[in-house]
């Protein structure tokens, strides 16, 4: 009997195409917009128009009067029930709606129920609050002035507008690094402000049942089983009677993860109105005031040799939290995961202080398609190899083929603690530089300059942790980061899997699926996936970090092994031999010598229902809590070559390849989709995607005609390789992928541009690169640093 | 999208749209294309009492060029209906801007007269107008009255239309001689607004220019009417000399601000990028095809 051909049951390595877009595609998508309920009421948030000023009054009594509202709640109504503020996944409190100062412009202030969204928005109008406006603080550098106002005077023992103080590291060993060195080279930067801005906003029904005491909340999340924890705690009901549903998601980017006051509102809205109440916020609203990415200063040093072997490494962040420290990360780490820099290099030692401030923005610091500000690390880390390069006199891809982590280093043990486990770092330069042709370009760059034209190209290398766990190390507010799956095969052989993941653009519905295909042979269409129900999910902690492969793939991959396992007894039964006697091939059983004598998994499904032998359990269900060894570490190496207009600054990406290495891929398509997704992205945050404030904290990106997202006209086009380091830890080899291209992305654009212009002096231009920073770095020869300011003359 | 509450009319003559507009004294807006209109009443900048949609008014869609060359554009012809017009070879101005204006998304469903009467000081049509010497055609309750492109625009989104007028139709004048032309945007992002954009027109006889048209959008707070700075090209050839003079005059007349796009010295010297990278075209395309 011929095995079964794993690629057409859509198995391991099947580009197969994804299943949720068939619903998709065709508008039968369900997100939380589109569902309806019996006497659904709506809510609408009137927002502050400053940034930070003592609420004097606030008179509702004129929108009360508009027929068709049904509540008006302001920071009063929700003191009363002891939800004026809510804790942060990062142990701070956030106002609800504010009581005693508005502290970022965009903050909520006040709610309206009403019968439809339009009178709802038309009351708001009617709502008069007096204001006295204080000093505003829009950076980390006013915040930390002694004259700065008290941004958070409602948090005892808070004198400053400082959040944290962290370090990591050996400060000694990296002193006397540095005391060695030859050369020392410097670079200071700074990550602007972005928003992960998902197509879908964010939103919530929330529907509470006085007479069984149940609340059920479908709401926008990335992570619902941490929500049911959270509201269990906050909103003081029992967890058994609370349900979160997360259905289809319209992008997520980490702006999904955190817990918004809107959430609350509606839920505190159905108690009291005892109806359902819909909130759904739009664009400009989920912009201002939801959680951004990124705003970090970040400057250091490499103490060099001169062979270019790199000693140690200095850095220091100071980032911008806005108002409430409402960052989603684990626990321990202040600023992230920004310690896994330079962890693909060999490097003995190094040092990194962290420091977070207060400032009248948005709250936030949420993983924008990253592993908890693995960004920023990445991206200094690259910034700053590429400018210690030209300070050694260096080629830049010999400078980094000097200090990669080599082949036979592994495990390896970075200066800041991690262990990395695997990956062919050598090899995927080599593939990238020959794809680029490195070699003959110093000549090409050359000979175009003789003709005027500017010519650069940008080289980004780096591996990340992905995935979080373990939970030894990683958790949110205390709930440890380790995920699940739950697979029931049915009688027929047909099967479903819930996960403690979420999907959100990801395609679990279909990888998920793939998995089990290939552990079990089931063919992955007999096999339906389902996320984000509580009350039927096993626990998970969600969607974000590149975890769900990690983690919750590994989980699905456990529970279809323990399926496997029971399953075997049933063979064995059916074929009357004992269990040692029994071989498996892809979706069969047979009899060890003779291998036309078994029985499919099909066949042991249907007598898991009807033929059990006797001792064993009835049924083919099984449930795994998988609690990853490490992170995984995939590596990506990456390489922009780029023209730019002397004239007006404006550059044009020529050619970009990108080399990843995941481990084993699980569905070839859907990886590729990440990586051109990741690096649309990275072009992005390089070119136009950044949110600035002016003096006064007027955000200046609230809408899509200031918040620029690239479309497809001006992408470029990407050229995909691939090298394979399977994970050795991970049950079937694979690695995250789904933010190596946002993380590792952004330099090899930035250092593409540097190489085109740094022959005029200039150093560094910070993101974004519009043209009109880049034509006066060339006029100047001087750094352009910081946000683009908001000026008029 | 919330708008405040506002009554809808859908007439199918224009005589009627001029009634409702003349019965609602400045309280009615016409719709056409909706891509500015829409998003206005989505953030509530503008809260007209009724919307009046011309959409339903058989026979405006068309552009058509008359026997004597004239280019006559109606009030709900779209711009990608101009992007993909096969008559528009005399036009080279108008043509090179339809390919630019905001997206491909809005050029689908916007107008080109409607763009003109949004009077958005970043509008790639104004500045395509006044560099052609174009008119726009108003009709009111009394008939109708031509409006020269160059006294349309009076501000930002403010037009010369009364409040009992709607605009009909463009129309722009045939070239004396050949017709040569262009236009340059810089934006950050397709479908951004502006930083800068040049359109230029010129009238040829033989490779002397006998008119020359220009005129800017977004550096200044009304579409900047650049005409008089680019007529030292009058009565010359296009040489370096008179490139560099003409491209020198136009940015002296842009009135740029410095914000987020750039400092307004930068702005001014995309200008004059333009300008000289749009005439120097023009004389090696001349020059290739002489």
């Amino acid at each position: 009997m011929a095995p079964l051909d794993e690629l057409k049951i859509g198995g391991m390595g099947a580009s197969r195409r994804r299943v949720e877009d068939n619903r998709f595609i065709r508008g039968k998508g369900r997100y939380v917009d589109d569902i309806v309920l019996p006497g659904m009421l709506h809510v609408e948030i009137l927002r502050s128009p400053v940034a930070h000023a003592r609420i004097k009054s606030i008179d509702t009594s004129a929108a009360w009067e508009v027929p068709g509202v049904r509540l008006v709640m302001t920071g009063e109504t929700m003191a009363a029930r002891n939800l004026a503020w809510m804790p942060t996944l990062s142990y701070d409190t956030q106002a609800v709606l504010a009581t005693d100062k508005v502290r970022f412009q965009g903050q909520e202030v006040a709610a309206v129920v009403a019968d439809n969204p339009y009178i709802a928005r038309d009351a708001l109008d009617k709502i008069v609050v007096e204001y006295e406006q204080l000093p505003v603080i829009v950076n980390p550098i006013q915040a930390q002035s002694p004259d700065a106002p008290l941004i958070r005077d409602d948090k005892e023992n808070q004198t400053s507008n400082k959040i944290f103080d962290w370090e990591i590291g050996d400060k000694e060993a990296t002193d006397r690094a540095f005391a060695q060195a030859d050369v020392v080279s410097k670079i200071d930067l700074h990550y602007p402000r972005s928003h992960p801005s998902p197509l879908e906003t964010c939103g919530s029904i929330a529907d509470y049942d006085r007479s069984s005491g149940k609340l059920t909340v479908y709401m926008t999340s990335q992570a619902p089983h941490i929500v049911r924890a959270a509201v269990a705690m906050v909103a003081e009901l029992p967890e058994h009677m609370i349900r979160i549903i997360s259905p289809d998601l319209g992008g997520g980017f980490g702006n999904k993860v955190p817990i918004y006051p809107g959430y609350v509102i509606s839920i505190l809205a159905s108690i009291l109105t005892e109806r359902p109440v819909k909130w759904v916020e739009d664009k400009s609203s989920n912009l201002i005031s939801t959680g951004f990415g990124r705003d970090v200063y970040l400057e250091g040093e490499l103490a060099l040799r001169k062979d270019g072997k790199i000693l140690g490494m200095r850095m220091h962040t100071i980032s911008d939290h806005g108002a409430f420290f409402a960052d989603a990360q684990p626990t321990k780490f202040k600023i992230g995961l920004m310690h896994s820099t330079f962890a693909c290099y060999d490097i003995p030692t190094g040092h990194l202080v962290s420091e977070g401030y207060y400032t009248n923005k948005a709250p936030g610091g949420v993983a924008y398609r990253c592993s908890f500000r693995v960004t920023e690390a990445m991206f200094f880390q690259e910034r700053m190899m590429h400018a210690a390069a030209n300070d050694l006199g260096m080629d830049q891809a010999e400078f980094r083929r000097v200090n990669l982590v080599r082949d036979d280093m592994f495990p390896y043990r970075t200066a800041f603690g991690f262990l990395t486990d695997s990956g062919q770092y050598e090899k995927c330069l080599d593939v990238g530089l020959e794809a680029i042709g490195y070699s003959t370009f110093k000549q090409e760059q050359e000979e175009a300059r003789k003709r005027g034209k500017l010519l650069g190209i940008g080289i980004s290398t780096m591996t990340e942790p992905l995935g979080a766990g373990n939970s030894r190390e990683y958790d949110i507010i205390g709930i440890k980061m380790f995920d699940s799956a739950e697979l029931r095969v049915h009688m027929t052989g047909k099967a479903i899997l819930r996960t403690g993941a979420k999907t959100q653009g990801q395609g679990h519905e279909t990888t998920w699926a793939q998995i089990v295909a290939h552990e079990l042979g089931i063919p992955a269409d007999d096999i339906v996936v389902e996320e984000g129900d509580t009350d039927t999910a096993p626990f998970g902690m969600g969607t974000y970090a590149s975890r769900s492969t990690p983690v919750a793939g590994a989980a699905v991959a456990m529970a279809s092994r323990k399926i496997r396992a029971k399953a075997r007894k049933i063979a064995a039964h059916l074929l009357e031999v004992s269990e040692e006697d029994i071989e498996w091939e892809l979706g069969r059983f047979y009899v060890r010598g003779n291998q036309e004598r078994g029985v499919t998994i099909q066949d042991c499904a249907l007598a898991a229902y009807s033929n059990v032998p006797d001792g064993l359990e009835p049924g083919l269900e099984n449930t795994s809590y998988y609690d990853p060894p490490n992170l995984t570490w995939p590596f990506a190496a990456y390489f922009c070559k780029v023209e730019v207009d002397a004239q007006t600054g404006v550059w044009d990406v020529l050619n970009f390849v990108a080399v990843d290495d995941c481990g084993v891929r699980i569905n070839p398509m859907i990886v590729e989709g990440q990586v051109m997704g990741g690096l649309t992205e990275a072009y992005a945050m390089a070119n136009m995607q950044y949110m600035t404030f002016d003096e006064e904290g007027n955000c200046i990106g609230a809408n899509y005609m200031d918040y620029l997202i690239p479309t497809s006209w001006e992408t470029p086009g990407f050229e995909l390789h691939e090298v394979v380091t399977p994970c050795p830890h991970h049950p079937i080899g694979a690695k995250g992928v789904g933010e190596c291209a946002t993380v590792a992305g952004p330099a090899a654009f930035v250092n593409a541009v540097m190489s085109a212009i740094e022959h005029t002096g200039v150093r560094n231009v910070d993101m974004p690169l519009m043209p009109n920073r880049v034509y006066q770095a060339l006029q100047t020869g001087q750094d352009v640093s910081g946000m683009p300011p908001v000026l008029s003359d | 999208m919330y708008p405040s509450r506002f009554s809808y009319d859908a007439p199918t003559s224009v005589e009627e749209v001029i009634a409702i507009l003349d019965q609602n004294g400045g309280e009615a807006k016409v719709l056409a294309g909706g891509q500015s209109l829409i998003p206005m009443l989505k953030l509530r900048f503008a809260s007209p009492a009724r919307v009046v949609d011309i959409n339903g008014i058989p026979g405006l869609e068309y552009h058509r060029v008359d026997p004597d060359g004239t280019l006559r554009i109606g009030a709900l012809c779209r711009h990608e209906d101009l992007e993909f017009s096969k008559i528009l070879g005399n036009f080279p101005t108008l043509s090179q801007a339809s390919s630019l204006v905001a997206d491909p998304i809005v050029r689908t469903r916007g107008t080109f007269v409607g763009s003109l009467c949004h009077a958005d000081p970043q509008g790639d049509w104004s500045a395509t107008m006044i560099a052609l010497g174009g008119k726009i055609i108003a009709q009111g309750p009394n008939g109708r009255r031509e409006i020269k492109a160059r006294d349309f625009v009076l501000g930002p989104f403010v037009n010369a239309l009364a409040f009992n007028e709607v605009a009909v139709e463009a129309i722009v004048p045939p070239a004396k001689g050949k017709a040569l032309g262009g236009y340059l945007k810089l934006e950050r992002r397709v479908g951004d607004f502006a930083t800068a954009s040049v359109a230029v027109a010129l009238d040829v006889d033989g490779d002397i220019v006998t008119r020359a048209g220009c005129a800017l959008a977004g550096v200044g707070g009304r579409t900047i009417d650049a005409n008089d700075a680019i007529s030292v090209l009058v009565g010359k050839s296009l040489n370096s000399e008179s490139i560099k003079e003409a491209a020198e005059a136009v940015a002296a007349a842009a009135e740029p601000r410095t914000d987020h796009r750039g400092s307004s010295s930068y702005k001014r010297h995309i200008v004059e990028t333009f300008v000289t990278r749009i005439l120097s075209n023009i004389a090696n395309s001349e020059q290739k095809a002489a």
